[in-house]
């Protein structure tokens, strides 16, 4: 069966100093599926939000997508279409929710208006047909008296309903993929949860697929089907969430679970990863996590390719699983 | 581990109230910001106090007000007995040496122009401890205490990282020897895996030195990582104060339980009847009548008592809340 959304090998390039060339995202691999969520997991720099951007080939130049990755969009090769074609893509079939809705939302139009331009800029209705729309899109992102709201402008709401309006312009065209790029990070945590159950719920109303893109372990439980950790540019594990929670199969994993900390169960003290995340410019040429890893061996010196730790659950790391 | 009975805490702050400005606005006159409406809270030595709440509760402005970055509007802060809001410029200075603060920014509050070493050794010109060479050989004691290199007292703030510049403001608050450190959101910028250090790092630091530390954090699990005792604000306002174990694993105020329900916890588990409160904190410019909390509270028994009547904080068991029916928080 096709997939929604088939990403093979997606590599970006940017330039470097010394005519050298840099790929922040460097080989990534994964299929989304309508009705669930996915989520893209990792801390800054690991490539995760340009993945978001490049899958929308929205790439800032200098950078560009290597000619060799391959997107497809229900089968379709998205990397031959024109620019029209991506025009209707964009917030057409694929809708986009990002992290600050102050910085993406226009603070000189009413948040009616901003829906209602989304909803014209792909479907052929009248003004008023968009804005008795965008009415609707705004009630069912929660937002109570959307008559009244939706003439506000985006410094008149506060920072969960911009997100929420952000959501609805996201939803204008009825899309069939929402990516999601740290959408409650901005948000206090009794809103944030309010915005997570409103993404679940509009998933599931709506049979989309998401693809949730956020540095936090705690926003992935309970809410996405499937993970893929990324590090350096690279997904690291992947495998359905429940699997990555239980048995996380890469050191770069478990040293994650083991900086957080909790709210329940021992206070105990925190095992963090040693040193930080490496720039691209600075990646070791075996396994980018080994100069960190307590568990590096002498064939971390190679870089290891993603390998079976147990059934649908894969690790880029030698001592993953039972392979020679 | 509250400070034992019968000595007086280092930090004891009464009624702490900051508004802000009454200004006019475009002819309309607009209502003060209540931005800490009361705030009463004791530390003691070597103690950590978690200082919680959501954006716009107060909590940095309680910080910012008690190392004098900002004048109270009232209210009493002691620091061994000696009030903070009344001391003249040369009582300041003195207290400067013993209360430092550590930001939220690890970018923002280093002067990109000053070395390392310049920035640490700052506070050492300032109050003329030990002579040049000997404030130089502490910079080296004090980076390498922060788990740096000796060596980068020569380079500059761009070259290091976050979590780096994290460790050189800690640097640099200890090196005038302080007994209490403010800390406004200090891992909160910082990634998870570089928090984790961070958090370590201050509580080997406590331990080393019995240091006393204001934690001011919106993040309930990091601030459980490491406070003893917890206050929760809400709208400018302590709602729920405790032994940290204590407030977490049985919270009395519904706001806390909100919020305590509310921390998406890294685990497959489900957190058992999750609660989503509806709608967002009201402005502290237009503090709800009664219980600020009362136009989002879910408390089965709420009623016209909560929508009049403020609710003072009041010892029930071991901790304190603001609530008239904290008794029968579900």
């Amino acid at each position: 069966m096709t997939s929604l959304l088939e990403v093979r090998d997606l590599r970006v390039s940017f330039p470097a100093r010394g005519g050298r060339t840099i790929h922040p995202v460097d080989g990534i691999s994964f299929a989304l599926e309508r009705g669930r969520t996915l989520a893209l997991v990792g801390e800054s720099g690991c490539g995760k939000s340009l993945t978001g951007l490049a899958l929308l080939r929205l790439v800032p130049p200098p950078g560009r997508i290597d000619a060799s990755s391959v997107i497809r969009l229900e089968g379709k090769d998205m990397m031959s279409f024109d620019e029209e074609a991506m025009r209707a893509v964009r917030g057409g079939r694929i809708g986009m929710v990002f992290q600050d809705p102050m910085t993406s939302l226009n603070p000189v139009l009413t948040a009616g208006d901003q829906i209602a331009e989304a909803v014209r800029a792909h479907r052929p209705v009248s003004r008023r047909d968009a804005l008795a729309r965008a009415e609707a899109l705004l009630g069912e992102v929660g937002i109570a008296d959307p008559s009244r709201r939706l003439g506000e402008y985006p410094h008149q709401l506060s920072g969960g309903m911009r997100q929420r309006v952000m959501i609805a312009i996201a939803l204008a065209a009825e899309p069939e993929i929402i990516i999601a790029d740290e959408p409650t990070t901005a948000l206090d945590v009794t809103v944030q949860a309010q915005i997570l159950e409103l993404l679940d719920r509009l998933r599931q109303e709506r049979g989309m697929a998401v693809l949730l893109i956020t540095h936090d372990l705690g926003v992935v439980a309970g809410r996405a089907d499937d993970m893929c950790v990324m590090y350096a540019g690279q997904i690291v594990e992947r495998a359905s969430t429940r699997q990555v929670f239980e048995a996380p199969a890469h050191p770069y994993t478990r040293g994650l679970f083991s900086s957080v900390p909790t709210i329940t169960g021992a206070r105990e003290r925190l095992t963090p990863i040693g040193g930080s995340v490496p720039p691209p410019t600075a990646w070791p040429t075996g396994c980018r996590f080994g100069p960190r890893c307590p568990e590096r061996f002498a064939r971390c010196d190679s870089m290891p390719t993603l390998r079976r730790a147990a059934p649908g659950h894969e690790a880029r790391c030698w001592l993953a699983g039972d392979e020679a | 581990m509250t400070a034992p009975a019968g000595t007086a805490p280092l930090l004891d702050v009464r009624d702490l109230v900051k508004h802000y400005g009454a200004r006019a606005l475009l002819g309309r006159s607009a209502p003060p910001v209540r931005a800490v409406d009361g705030v009463s809270l004791t530390l003691g030595r070597g103690e950590t106090l978690g200082l919680v709440g959501e954006s716009g509760c107060g909590k940095t402005t309680v910080g910012r007000t008690l190392i004098r970055l900002q004048e109270p509007t009232s209210g009493r802060a002691l620091l061994d007995g000696t009030d903070i809001f009344t001391l003249g410029p040369d009582a300041l200075r003195a207290f400067r040496r013993r209360v430092q603060m550590i930001f939220q920014d690890p970018y923002g509050s280093l002067n990109p122009r000053m070395t390392v070493g310049d920035a640490i050794a700052e506070g050492m010109d300032i109050h003329h401890i030990g002579t040049k060479p000997q404030r130089r050989r502490r910079v080296a004691t004090l980076l390498e205490e922060v788990g740096l290199d000796a060596s980068y007292a020569s380079r500059y703030p761009h070259e290091f990282s976050g979590g780096q510049r994290q460790r050189i403001g800690i640097a640099r608050a200890l090196a005038v020897e302080p007994e209490l450190i403010i800390c406004d959101e200090p891992v909160s910028s910082l990634d998870v895996s570089v928090q984790a250090q961070v958090l370590n790092l201050l509580s080997d630091l406590q331990r080393a030195r019995r240091l006393s530390y204001l934690f001011i954090a919106h993040d309930l699990a990091v601030v459980r990582q490491v406070a003893d005792r917890i206050a929760v604000m809400y709208l400018g306002r302590i709602v729920e104060t405790g032994a940290a174990d204590r407030v977490l694993s049985a919270p009395r105020h519904p706001y806390t339980v909100a919020l305590r329900s509310a921390v998406p916890e890294a685990s497959m588990t489900p957190a058992a009847g999750r609660i989503v409160l509806s709608g967002d904190p009201p402005s502290p410019a237009a503090p709800p009548p009664g219980c600020a909390f009362h136009t989002r509270c879910f408390h089965p028994k709420r009623d016209e008592r909560c929508r009049t009547e403020r609710p003072e904080l009041r010892p029930l068991g071991s901790v304190q809340v603001a609530c008239h029916y904290a008794e029968s928080t579900p």
